[in-house]
């Protein structure tokens, strides 16, 4: 099986894999990498999306051979209880979840977002987590959220 | 003759469970772990206990680890279901917690010569005149907590209490953004398998035939297991269980299946079932009054799916024949005794543990996924197996919320007053939970080599509530009415527990009656609605929202707004909810919810809006968007784009007003709102567009229908 390196979270990793399994397998199965969620394998619900090259993308559906020499960052390269990024900070402070199983990849498509456009409005805040499923509820909170970080963000 | 005042009752779950010690334990210096039988399944429970711990204690909640429950240690509180933890489980711990405390201190006078009533305690610090001081963790060897609660024990006053009544964030939220694993789905035990489980794609079809060869060949495959109907694959990992399963499926023969109703006539089918016909409740007139005509209408609501975000997950590890359960299943001890059952072992042999899964609404798949990593650990030589349904499978076995067709007549006077009110319910059960019957409500029981019928769903008694008669009995003072329930006696689509049971729709139909006649009155509904309510809080909510709401906004075209309210189970807690929409042609969006709920008192108020929003949005879901879809032979939306929810930019504001009432015992607040949502929904469309949809979802094509109906 071919070796296939990519940039996760800060670190260069070299992974022994079929080029078709998906992403999503390889961090959870071969990397200890809990945070994106299988939900659909789909690519659907968004519970599994990471970042790969500043764009959130679903790691459920992504063969890994379309992940070499690619940058992936998931919520454990957001940042730290200790040095907490603002969209995890912002989602503690607004209480942003019930169950919390899709809020990893929520977090992804915001991170994005954020990059990408650091002063979002609400509508654009919901456009980019419309592919992102929350079954309990919590959109309103999620948003509000992610307006904080934004607006901390700007700030700092 | 005087009577003696009646004894005073421990709460229902320490009747139940006694003993002090299976609840509060002093473990290291420092901490205090709190056990109680309530799970997390995304509603905030655990940290609304460890608030009522840390007040009754008066130690700051931070030395509070919250234990999972589990059938070894945990006390047995049945299932968490019913908005009901914070009466069950927090009453126990408020009791048990209240008692630790005086224990405690009656040893710490002993200790310092000094009257317990002098002595104080602040954070687990037991202090007295003169600067005397002890601990809880330094008496913890002279308390035993190995008594029995006895009842009487006085709680603290609620003005005494300092964390009940406090927005305090919630204790598990810093794992799930920070990433660390939670999730049983997350959880990696040393030598984890991993299974899957071979289920047929037509509705009541039986594994027949199997060719394993092509299985048997995938690399990393462990076994294949087949028991009768029942088969699976245990692998070294999930792309090799995946794989075998995909192998597998080519192998299977099936048999015909059992046909399903006609989709496009729910209450056709609902209707022509054998039932079991219950009278739920009369009202007989004092003095009757004459009817001049009668107001006949049906609603119906469709199967609906729990739907949540995660496939239903279990482990399990066999240890000769000892068998060790992780599962996200509501009830730890009911799991247990159906996989008793089927497992022919006493159940001193089985320990199931609660781990965190996604959110839960009621009875899913956690249970039938726990017995089918049960079964598939038999072949795994001692080594845990991990189960996950794929997302097909959770969308179409899982059982659902069940259907309903629900007919009201309301006998009006020439005023079109109400003098008379029939209301009807045809539905499946909703309730088929495990660890209740005689018989396992387990999915792969009934696959097994002698395997056990297949349940057909039943009501809960009306003392818990109810089932399909959920809110069936009006809060309103009508003078007569007859409530009349008929539960299905054939169940060809799977059906359980989903949050509100029968509530939602039985809300539906009586508040969008009521709204009808209101309009026929030339009545305002919120004024209508106050003057057939003799109930104060039931006022003040419906007044709240109305007020929150600036009823009744100025009409404006393209834009309705209507209003629904409820008492959960009309015992739990009071919701009001107005709404605001946008009609367009034949399409609406929900646009701003707003809602006042009474829960009593309220431990953490914010966790209280976190239900009520939520409870508000997956109504709005269900509403708008969702319905089980199947053809008569299987269950055809099973994935998100066949079974569309809510998205970000579909879901409305939400503003929630809480009235807060510390001395009222608390209530949970998790269904309150679905009820009241649904019909304020319905009565915002008849306002905005001028029809009455009277069929869930409220899709275009059904207010089309309802257009032409009217035209």
């Amino acid at each position: 099986m071919p070796v296939i390196q990519f940039q996760l979270n800060g670190a260069t990793v070299a992974v022994d894999t079929d080029p078709d399994q998906t992403l999503l397998d390889v961090l959870r199965s071969r990397l200890g990498i809990t945070s994106p969620h299988f939900g659909c394998g789909a690519g659907e619900c968004g519970a599994c999306r990471v970042v790969v090259d500043d764009h959130a993308m679903a790691s459920c559906d992504m063969p890994m051979w379309s992940v070499a020499d690619k940058t992936v960052v998931t919520v454990e390269g957001l940042g730290t209880a200790e040095q907490p990024h603002p969209l995890q900070r912002a989602f503690i402070s607004e209480q942003a979840m019930q169950c919390g199983y899709c809020v990893s990849g929520i977090l992804a498509s915001a991170a994005a977002l954020l990059k990408r456009n650091p002063s979002p409005t609400e509508a654009e805040v919901r456009a980019a987590l419309d592919r992102n499923l929350c079954r309990c509820g919590s959109h309103n909170r999620m948003v509000r959220a992610v307006l904080r970080a934004a607006s901390e963000m700007s700030s700092s | 003759m005087s009577m003696a005042p009646p004894a005073p009752n421990l709460p229902v779950s320490l009747a139940a469970n006694p003993r002090l010690s299976s609840w509060v334990k002093f473990t290291v210096e420092g901490r205090v772990a709190i056990s109680p039988g309530k799970v997390e399944i995304g509603q905030g429970i655990v940290t609304a206990l460890a608030q009522i711990a840390a007040d009754e204690l008066d130690i700051e909640i931070g030395r509070i680890d919250m234990i999972r429950a589990s059938t070894a240690t945990s006390p047995n509180e049945g299932v968490t279901s019913g908005s009901l933890s914070i009466q069950h489980s927090g009453r126990a711990l408020r009791h048990v917690c209240a008692d630790v405390r005086q224990r405690f201190l009656h040893a710490a006078s002993e200790r310092l010569g000094i009257d317990a009533g002098l002595l104080d305690v602040a954070d687990g610090t037991i202090s007295g005149p003169g600067n005397v001081r002890t601990s809880y963790w330094e008496l913890s060897g002279d308390v035993s907590l190995d008594h029995d609660a006895v009842a009487g024990t006085v709680a603290k006053s609620a003005i005494a209490r300092s964390m009940a009544g406090q927005s305090i964030q919630r204790v598990d939220i810093p794992d799930k953004v920070f990433a660390r694993p939670r999730f049983i789905h997350d959880h990696a035990l040393s030598g984890l398998l991993h299974g899957r489980v071979l289920r047929p794609d037509v509705s009541g079809a039986r594994l027949i035939a199997l060719d394993e060869g092509a299985a048997r060949a995938v690399s990393g495959l462990i076994a294949v297991v087949r028991d009768g109907g029942f088969a699976g694959v245990v692998a070294e990992s999930e792309v090799a269980a995946e794989a075998a399963l995909k192998a597998l499926r080519k192998g299977a023969t099936w048999s015909a299946g059992q046909p399903l109703p006609n989709e496009g006539d729910l209450a056709g089918f609902l209707r022509s079932q054998p039932v079991e016909t219950t009278v739920v409740d009369t009202r007989i007139a004092a003095a009757p009054a004459q009817a001049t005509h009668s107001l006949r209408r049906q609603y119906t609501r469709p199967y609906i799916a729990h739907a949540s975000i995660a496939p239903s997950c279990a482990m399990a590890q066999w240890n000769s024949d000892r068998v060790h359960v992780w599962t996200h299943s509501q009830g730890v001890y009911l799991l247990r005794a159906d996989l008793s059952i089927v497992l022919k072992l006493p159940v001193e042999n089985i320990v199931v543990e609660h781990m965190e899964g996604a959110g839960c609404y009621g009875h899913n798949a956690a249970d039938d996924v726990a017995l089918d990593a049960v079964l598939l650990a038999r072949a795994a030589g001692g080594l845990p197996v991990r189960v996950q349904w794929t997302r097909h499978d959770e969308m179409c076995h899982a059982p659902f919320g069940a259907a309903m067709a629900i007919e009201i007549a309301a006998d009006l006077d020439a005023d079109n007053e109400i003098v008379g009110w029939h209301h009807a319910i045809w539905s499946n059960g909703h309730a088929a939970r495990p660890g209740r019957a005689t018989q396992p409500a387990l999915l792969a029981a009934s696959e097994i080599a002698n395997p056990y019928p297949r349940m057909i769903s039943t009501n809960p008694p009306a003392a818990n509530g109810g089932g399909g008669d959920r809110n069936s009995v009006p809060l309103y003072d009508f003078p007569a009415w007859t409530i009349t329930s008929h539960r299905l006696l054939t169940m060809p689509v799977r059906t359980s527990a989903l949050r509100t049971l029968g509530a939602q729709g039985n809300v539906f139909a009586i508040e969008s009656l009521l709204d009808e006649i209101a309009a026929l009155r030339g009545e305002d509904p919120i004024a209508f609605r106050l003057r057939h309510l003799r109930d104060e809080r039931a006022k003040d909510v419906l007044r709240t929202a109305a007020r929150r709401a600036g009823w009744r906004p100025q009409k404006q075209s393209g834009i309705g707004h209507g209003v629904g309210f409820a008492r959960y189970k009309n015992t739990g807690a009071y919701c009001a909810a107005i709404a605001e929409i946008e009609g367009t042609g034949d399409d609406i969006r929900v646009r701003r919810l707003t809602l006042a709920v009474d829960v009593g008192e309220a431990i953490n108020p914010d966790g209280v809006i976190n239900q009520i929003e939520g409870g508000a949005i997956q109504a709005t879901s269900w509403v708008l968007k969702e319905r089980v879809r199947f053809d008569l032979e299987r269950i055809t939306s099973t994935s998100w784009t066949d079974y569309p929810i809510l998205t970000f930019s579909e879901v409305p504001a939400v503003d929630v007003e809480i009235i807060q009432r510390p001395e009222v015992e608390p209530v949970g607040a998790g269904e309150a709102a679905h009820g009241p949502v649904t019909a304020a929904i319905a009565n915002a469309v008849f306002d905005c567009l001028g029809v009455r949809v009277r069929d869930l979802p409220m899709t275009r094509d059904r207010i089309i229908a309802a257009m032409e109906l009217t035209s």
